[in-house]
């Protein structure tokens, strides 16, 4: 009794192929261009405008495949691309600011195969097209930013306590308080020790001062909150651009993976997540002379700004009112027609500007748009990021009676602007500019080439190695290229099941994993030859060859596999992708060709007289 | 099939000889002209349009010149109705916007608007990142290969090992310097990938080595190396085959974005092959090994032929 398997190891090898099996098949199913429609406000979209939307589909014209609803979520299944951006555009158009719009490809995988969990592959951005990005979260900034903040923070607990100082300001790298009296200095000390532990404190030769600096714990809870309030932020966008399936993912310490699927609008993307707009108010000095300003003396308590215009004015150096304090914008137009924004502030912030109104009804109130733009110029050589904070003037006007929470700003150039601009209020402020340092951007067109590319080349590779495999190795080759077969099986299982992203270089990577994994079946058909030559019957050559084999194939292929670990981990996007199919053919191979090869070989030649071996 | 004798130890000066010429080109080429490095590593900008006809490549490149971007590399790319363009980072200032202002230039002279098939932007940060990481892979990979080995082997095997995959990198490398191929993130992945292939080919020789070691005392090294190179042959150049014919099928069909990482896999196969067949084995060799070094009992190979039924 030779070469047979326990019925045991038999079912569980089946059980593994069929498990396989299923979870490979939708990735044979394609997927149908979709229309997503969701609600952009809190309460999700009902059944009643879930028939608005679909009777508006049909009477414009155009036949949806199905219509589903879920979760209060619409998704139109449409015939062609070309109907899906037509119904896009004309859902925008139709249903306004309320609705988000997103494109999708939906998969066609049936509800019997979803309900065992089983799902295709996600498709990279190299396979469907789209928009990848990379932006950097400018740490710096983030700190100074804070330093700031502390800055007028202390001044304010300064003035609250009634301690008397002579100034409170920024110097390489602390924040240095000259109190008028050095007898205050307790007090000071007292009062820092109660309100602002996250600073450290240090006090110079000279009696009257004390210098502060960021405590290394708050630097960098400050940097780690402005990577996470980076990313809500830029979640709360792109679901304002309205994708389907977005991808935002934190990358290392500072940086944030951004891939829009379908986007090919990449102008407006870029626009939407790179700016740093924001916006802020600020009282008008009118007492001082701007002229004098200009030449250099500008007023303590005050700053020189420019207008739109380029006319220089100046402004309090106290802000009224923040971007992060507004709680909702929207775009419109003013009674005169110009493009507007209207803001609804949060509690804090209307509290303010109600104060600030009543106290200054006639006087002007200015609006200040600043934005952080990067370039990287080359500078003897030598890459230099060159940030720029542009602060401009965009509306000044008169308060005419006292307004808290809603108001409305105008003094923006275009429609396009006011809507964008309300669109980032709305989205939130980012805590800390960012760089986009990385932009990948794939057409729909190449996209489809590159998925009849990879698998034209995969199946003609397939052929071409099994061909071999058949013509070289007779039966035993036919028996191994059912293995390789079961292995390809389980390599696209495994990967859907994982839902990992498949990518160009990732199909290239089954390809490579093709050709390589036919190896371990190789190694076991050489040796059972060898065994035959060195006289040994077939059943005995077939199990010593297998034996033998073993422990070669698992120590070449932990030391493949070691490498393809090192790619994974060191790899970035699509040469992941590569990495993780590598991998997972390794481990499938290694099971394959070792355990499939020999079940069938048993079934074939198990427990019966074999003169001859097709090898 | 196939039952060789060939002397391959015999004759290993001549194959080292052939090594040394090649790889003195290669780390020659490498360090006068170096890799053209993709904008993956140097940062850059990438964009790739089609058009229904053939492109003018001449009135683009001169369409581009006038509207200041000069520098501006500008080639087909795969087929003649398709354009690749291609900016430095350090040519010029180059911001996120440069891709949308590149396509505005050259749709203001050409008959049809461009259709942007792919458009990349790399900022010179990212792409110093990117080299470090696949140093560091390469390094960790090194480091990996020569633990597992001298654990599973011996150290010397570990170092022949090392030699032989960094003969086929470097070989490659070379190959890719001397042509001026363009060095991207594929590339790199290839490159892994080869000493992934290069060495599980290594290792199947030195498996038989090993095996050999144990069994037949009273033969020399030499002989013992030899007749392990010999009895693995056919698994060598058959396994090769397979891999080559996967790789021929990706390089002809995949198309250009995977073009340069089939060459470089096609390349780093044949010599993959070569150097597990003619260099790793002289290294350890060279190296001094002798059968005291494998003869901790271990389980595999000889016991493997006591309990065989």
């Amino acid at each position: 009794m030779q070469n047979s398997f326990p019925l045991w190891k038999n079912i569980l090898v089946l059980i593994v192929f069929v498990v396989g099996i299923i979870y490979a098949l939708p990735n044979l199913y394609g997927d149908d261009p979709s229309v997503q429609v969701s609600s952009t406000r809190p309460a999700k979209l009902a059944q009643e405008q879930a028939n608005q939307i679909e009777s508006a589909i049909k009477a414009a014209g155009f036949t949806a495949k199905a219509f589903e609803f879920t979760d209060g979520l619409v998704l139109a299944r449409l015939n062609s691309a070309d109907d899906q951006l037509k119904v896009a555009d004309l859902l925008r158009d139709q249903m306004g600011d309320d609705y988000n719009v997103a494109l999708n490809l939906a998969p066609t995988t049936p509800a019997w195969l979803r309900s065992l969990g089983a799902e295709a592959m996600y498709l990279g951005l190299d396979l469907r097209g789209g928009v990848h990005f990379l932006l950097e979260v400018d740490m710096d900034a983030a700190v100074k930013q804070a330093e700031e903040r502390y800055n007028d923070d202390v001044r304010l607990a300064l003035r609250s306590g009634k301690i008397r100082y002579q100034s409170v300001s920024k110097d390489s790298g602390f924040i240095k308080v000259k109190l008028s009296s050095a007898d205050d200095k307790a007090a000071v000390l007292t009062l820092l020790d109660k309100d602002f532990r996250t600073l450290d404190v240090t006090e110079p030769n000279e009696q009257d001062q004390i210098w502060l600096k960021l405590s290394e714990k708050e630097v960098r809870d400050i940097k780690k909150f402005a990577v996470a309030q980076n990313m809500t932020t830029l979640r709360n966008r792109v679901n304002e651009l309205g994708v389907a399936e977005p991808v935002i993912q934190q990358q290392g310490e500072n940086r944030i993976v951004i891939q829009l699927p379908g986007v090919q609008d990449t102008t407006r993307a870029k626009e939407i997540l790179g700016t740093t707009a924001t916006l802020e108010y600020r009282l008008v000095d009118v007492e001082h002379d701007v002229q004098r300003a200009v030449e250099g003396h500008v007023p303590v308590g005050s700053r020189l700004y420019y207008e739109r215009n380029g006319k220089p004015i100046l402004l309090d150096r106290r802000v009224i009112v923040t971007g992060d304090q507004i709680v909702d914008a929207s775009s419109g137009v003013d009674q005169d027609g110009r493009p507007s924004v209207n803001i609804s502030l949060n509690g804090i912030g209307a509290s303010k500007m109600g104060k600030l109104t009543q106290a200054n009804v006639g006087k002007p109130m200015a609006v200040v748009f600043i934005e952080y733009k990067v370039e990287t110029k080359s500078v003897n050589g030598q890459k230099v990021r060159h940030k720029q904070k542009v602060e401009k003037v965009i509306n000044v006007a008169t308060i005419q009676g006292v307004f808290s929470n809603r108001f409305q700003t105008t003094g923006l150039d275009s429609p396009q602007e006011a809507r964008n601009l309300s669109l980032l209020l709305r989205a939130g402020a980012l805590a800390a500019p960012v760089d986009i340092v990385e932009e990948r951007t794939v057409g729909p067109s190449l996209g489809q080439d590159n998925i009849n590319k990879g698998m034209l080349s995969f199946v003609v590779g397939f052929v071409l190695v099994a061909l071999f495999m058949m013509v070289y190795y007779r039966l035993c080759g036919v028996i191994a290229n059912i293995a390789l077969i079961f292995n390809v099986v389980i390599i696209l299982a495994v990967l859907s099941m994982l839902q990992a992203t498949l990518t160009l270089p990732g199909i290239a990577g089954i390809i490579l994993t093709v050709g390589m994994s036919v190896d371990a079946n190789v190694l076991i058909f050489e040796r059972i030859k060898e065994e035959l030559r060195n006289g040994n019957t077939p059943q005995s050559a077939i199990y010593i060859g297998f034996e033998k084999a073993f422990a070669t194939i698992l120590d070449s292929n932990i030391t493949t596999l070691l490498v393809a670990v090192m790619l994974f981990s060191f790899g970035t996007g699509s040469v992941k992708g590569f990495a993780v199919t590598l991998i997972i053919g390794i481990l499938s191979s290694m099971f394959t060709a070792i355990t499939g090869t020999r079940m069938i070989m048993n079934w074939v030649y198990g427990n019966r007289r074999v003169e001859k071996l097709s090898i | 099939m196939f039952k060789t004798n060939i002397n391959f130890i015999g004759n290993r000066n001549i194959a080292l000889i052939f090594s040394a010429v090649l790889s003195i080109i290669a780390i020659g080429s490498l360090a006068i002209r170096g890799l053209e490095m993709g904008i993956d590593f140097t940062g850059g900008t990438l964009i790739e349009v089609g058009y229904q006809q053939a492109a003018d490549l001449t009135e683009l490149r001169s369409t581009l010149a006038a509207e200041g971007f000069g520098e501006a590399t500008v080639q087909n790319f795969g087929t003649t109705k398709d354009v690749l363009i291609r900016l430095r980072s350090d040519e010029k200032v180059s911001s996120v916007d440069l891709s949308a202002k590149v396509l505005d230039a050259i749709n203001k002279t050409t008959k049809e608007p461009a259709i942007i098939h792919r458009v990349e932007f790399v900022g010179p940060q990212v792409g110093d990142d990117l080299a470090e990481d696949g140093f560091l892979a390469l390094l960790y990979s090194t480091i990996g290969i020569l633990i597992y080995v001298a654990w599973r082997f011996e150290w010397k095997f570990s170092v022949g090992a090392i030699i032989a995959t960094f003969h086929d990198v470097i070989v490659t490398l070379g190959f890719f310097s001397v042509l001026g191929l363009e060095f991207d993130l594929t590339v790199l992945a290839a490159i892994l990938a080869l000493i992934g292939y290069s060495l599980n080919d290594t290792i199947v020789v030195y498996d038989r080595i090993r095996e050999n070691f144990r069994q037949l005392r009273n033969t020399s090294t030499e002989e013992i190396m030899n007749s392990a190179v010999n009895v693995t042959l056919s698994r060598t150049i058959i396994t090769s085959l397979t891999v080559f014919l996967a790789l021929v099928s990706l390089f002809f069909l995949g198309g250009q974005v995977i073009h340069n990482f089939s060459i470089a896999l096609l390349f780093g196969v044949v010599f993959g092959t070569y150097s597990s067949i003619f260099i790793a084995s002289p290294a350890v060799l060279l190296l001094g090994i002798s059968a005291e070094d494998l003869m901790i009992p271990v389980k595999e190979g000889a016991e493997l032929m006591d309990d065989r039924p």
